[in-house]
């Protein structure tokens, strides 16, 4: 930042009573306010690596048992999901891009189509985790794995404590991203209401740019989930 | 308007009259509207989004935290003075060292420099009005106090007796202690530490002032830059290494638990990710400190600044690739070890660059041996001391001897106490007078650092030779052949303790008693020492314009409050005591 850029007009810099006291001018507000998202969202990556790095650690211990294990996952709801969300994804920059260009309309419509889509995904999670608790793969609660009754993928070299934490793993990954997914629904319905009061224009909009990042987040993180936890059995049979 | 009211000369401070309130009283003591006197009340105090106010109330926890983890090493070496196991029985000693380190760790030492000076510091050094996020930077020390307490609760309903380190299996399957809330009490105190990190990579990104460029940053910042940059990408992992543990301790998943195909090593691997890089968490600001206090006592631009600066990133990237070295006795691969190994000592280059470059900026300075600079001389010796030993334990063979001994309790002591510590105690003293306006005494101040010194290395030094003798840590009964070093090691903590004291007391009587401190009492350069004693809440009359270099040492006449109106030019920018207003340097 030079310091040539930061000098508007005070008309300019008082246009807007969205600009905190202690900014100079818009301008520094939205690099600040967007330097701080993409901070948050390293933290986060760091977040969501400790639960990779045990995955990584346990799946290169465990090859097949994590195999037979996800062969019990439920493949079409998973990709059903990975579809909603990277359309969510899609309708969120288009949203922003709205924002930016300052038709409210259409930035309105496009928010409320991104909170339904990221409503759908957590309504098919729901039903993916009851699914599991109905088959018994709830550890905690239910677990059983290959029993006489219900007879499932043992490929050699699998076995159940293993399956057991893979499915512990799925849990607390998924579970982590469900909750993100539940705050990200939230903001939506946050930025939905100021947008629909029209806040958001040209020189203001920050806050949507920023949910936009946050979103785009939460998508990629299942952009990894799935093929490391859904399509790593695909090829067994049940 | 009473009379009490009226703005009264700081330089020649009336007595208020009695009745006055103490608001009033505040109010009356110095001739401008600064941060303390601006609003009153408990509430301008709780809701306040000042960076300079937030900074006392973390001044506040992070005290009475110190005071507790103090009670407990109190009690520590109260159990060590005799061999036998006598003053208490060994399952509370266990929680007697584990509450010490969880709250001297996470609520004092992490928070220390970083939430009280940083946070005061960090916009008024930049040229700033605030941090770039003040409802977030409030919301950090709610988090803290949350996570405080959660902890607190914990120690009252029975404590824990894990260690610091929460070692699984014993934190998951064994321990019948209050292993969760504790946990959790940390995993919540992360998010506060986090929140200040990102707050002031964020702020020294975007708010610095005109012409304030990177290389003109004080060295404080590029510190506090740095130790940022490992609380934003370390306190995550622990976070959810602690959520995991707890995870193991209520529901069994397994991860860590070998009879379930856990592997506990991995608890360590993560653990340690974190718990490293966090001791440079609570060096590198320590660091900043020190910087800037030996430029200023000894008139000199820093020797080799962007060496200096880009020290502390070298730091904060290799501290992260150092981890290893807590698991040389686990069952980590020795190839591994080799690398951790090397790595270690590698990350003691920067360090020593800082050291080195300290001593160099002492050479043929014009020293004064003011308090902060006793407490600056103090950390450059204490840490080169933690620093070798710690070389000692990132010498594979070296660290199968010492592993587990007192050794390492007093080479992290060392950094810590001998570190961390020593800068934040030089670093309060050096931006008292800024902070509150008034002046400590400097003759206690002198002669309690000069205690704590001798205290702490009568404490700790013993504590080198019982390691290297074979006395493990963590037991509450050693053997007899220990006794005279142990008695040593508790003598010293008496007067660190006394010593430690004293700036208690004195810190406290000066706020009403003190000498009224001009804005530039030291006299130092940076832009901190621009403006008002205290500061105004907007930190600057005008935003400044930064046509100097760092330390750059200028006649007092061009160095005087930024923006002062009309109304402050009578007030002279004096030096506190005896030193020369020429400081045009060697």
């Amino acid at each position: 930042m030079s310091a040539a850029d930061i000098h508007l007009t005070d008309a300019e810099q008082h246009a807007s009573t969205a600009l905190q006291h202690h900014f100079d001018n818009m301008e520094q507000q939205r690099e600040a306010g967007t330097l701080g998202m993409w901070v948050f969202l390293i933290t986060e990556i760091m977040f969501f690596g400790g639960l990779f790095t045990a995955y990584v650690l346990y799946r290169t211990l465990n090859a097949p048992s994590f195999a037979a294990a996800s062969s019990g996952l439920n493949v079409k709801m998973g990709a059903v999901n990975t579809v909603v969300l990277i359309c969510s994804s899609l309708t969120m920059a288009l949203a922003v891009y709205y924002a930016q260009t300052g038709v409210r309309r259409m930035q309105l419509i496009l928010l409320l189509v991104t909170w339904v889509l990221g409503a759908t995904f957590l309504v098919v999670k729901t039903f993916e985790y009851a699914e599991k608790f109905e088959k018994g793969h709830v550890p905690w609660l239910n677990f059983t794995w290959n029993t006489p009754e219900a007879p499932e993928a043992m490929p050699a070299g699998a076995n159940v404590p293993a399956i057991r934490m893979f499915y512990w793993i799925y849990f607390v990954m998924t579970g982590l991203h469900a909750f993100h997914m539940i705050i990200g629904l939230g903001m939506l319905g946050f930025l939905i209401y100021f947008a629909w009061r029209g806040r958001y224009t040209p020189e203001y909009h920050a806050p949507v740019e920023l949910g936009g990042l946050y979103w785009h987040f939460v998508d990629i993180v299942w952009i990894f989930l799935f093929p490391l936890l859904y399509l790593l059995g695909a090829n067994l049979h049940h | 308007m009473s009379a009490a009211d009226t703005p009264i000369n700081p330089m020649n401070p009336a007595v208020p009259g009695a009745g006055a309130t103490v608001a009033q009283e505040w109010r009356s003591r110095f001739a401008h509207t600064n941060y303390i006197n601006a609003h009153y009340g408990i509430k301008s105090w709780l809701l306040t989004k000042d960076h300079k106010r937030i900074a006392l109330l973390y001044l506040a926890s992070v005290t009475v935290f110190f005071a507790l983890g103090g009670a407990y090493a109190v009690a520590i070496r109260m159990e060590l003075l005799t061999p036998a196991g006598d003053f208490v029985q060994a399952h509370t000693y266990n929680k007697l060292f584990t509450q010490h380190g969880v709250i001297m760790i996470f609520f004092f030492l992490i928070p220390s420099i970083p939430a009280v000076l940083g946070n005061f510091l960090v916009p008024l050094m930049i040229g700033a009005k605030d941090l770039a996020f003040p409802r977030l930077n409030l919301l950090s020390w709610y988090i803290y106090l949350v996570g405080a307490l959660f902890t607190v609760w914990a120690l009252l309903n029975g404590g824990i007796d894990t260690g610091w380190t929460f070692y699984v299996p014993y934190s998951t399957s064994f321990s019948n202690t209050y292993v969760v809330a504790a946990g959790l009490g940390i995993f919540i105190t992360g998010f506060s530490s986090i929140l200040t990190g990102l707050n002031f990579i964020v702020t020294i990104h975007t708010m610095r002032a005109p012409g304030m460029t990177w290389f003109r940053l004080p060295l404080f910042i590029w510190s506090h830059y740095a130790a940022s940059l490992i609380m934003v990408l370390g306190t995550p992992v622990i976070a959810i290494t602690v959520l995991l543990v707890a995870l193991e301790r209520l529901a069994h998943i397994g991860i860590f638990d070998p009879r379930l195909g856990g592997d506990p090593v991995l608890f360590q691997h993560m653990f340690w990710f974190y718990s490293h890089p966090a001791v440079y968490i609570m060096v590198l600001p320590s660091m900043g400190v020190v910087s800037e206090i030996v430029a200023t006592f000894s008139r000199k631009n820093i020797f080799g600044y962007s060496f200096v600066a880009f020290s502390s990133l070298a730091i904060a990237v290799f501290g992260f690739l150092v981890w290893g070295h807590h698991l040389f006795t686990s069952s980590q691969s020795v190839y591994a070890g080799m690398i951790f190994s090397f790595v270690s000592f590698a990350v003691a280059i920067p360090s020593a660059v800082k050291v080195f470059n300290w001593t160099a900026t002492l050479y043929k300075g014009s020293i004064s041996y003011d308090t902060p600079m006793l407490y600056a001389l103090g950390f450059i010796g204490l840490f080169t001391v933690g620093g070798l030993t710690g070389l000692f334990l990132a010498a594979l063979g070296m660290d199968v001897h010492l592993t587990d001994t007192y050794f390492i309790v007093a080479h992290f002591h060392y950094i810590m106490v001998g570190g961390a510590l020593m800068g934040y105690l030089g670093g309060l003293h050096y931006w008292w007078p800024k902070i509150t306006g008034r002046m400590y005494p400097e003759g206690w101040g002198r002669f309690s650092a000069l205690i704590i010194f001798v205290g702490f290395n009568l404490t700790f030094f013993p504590q080198f030779l019982a390691g290297y003798m074979g006395m493990p840590r963590r037991y509450h009964a050693y053997a007899e052949e220990f006794q005279v070093l142990n008695v040593m090691s508790t003598a010293g903590a008496s007067i660190l303790g006394f010593g430690l004291l004293i700036p208690g007391i004195y810190f406290l009587w000066s706020m009403r008693y003190g000498k009224f401190a001009p804005p530039n009492p030291w006299p130092a350069t940076g832009l901190e020492w621009r403006t008002l004693s205290p500061p105004p809440t907007e930190n600057f009359a005008s935003t400044p314009i930064v046509t100097w270099e760092a330390y750059e040492f200028r006649p007092m006449e061009e160095m005087e409050v930024i923006g002062a109106g009309p109304g402050d030019t009578s007030r002279p920018v004096q030096p506190a005591h005896g030193m020369h207003s020429d400081l045009t340097g060697s």
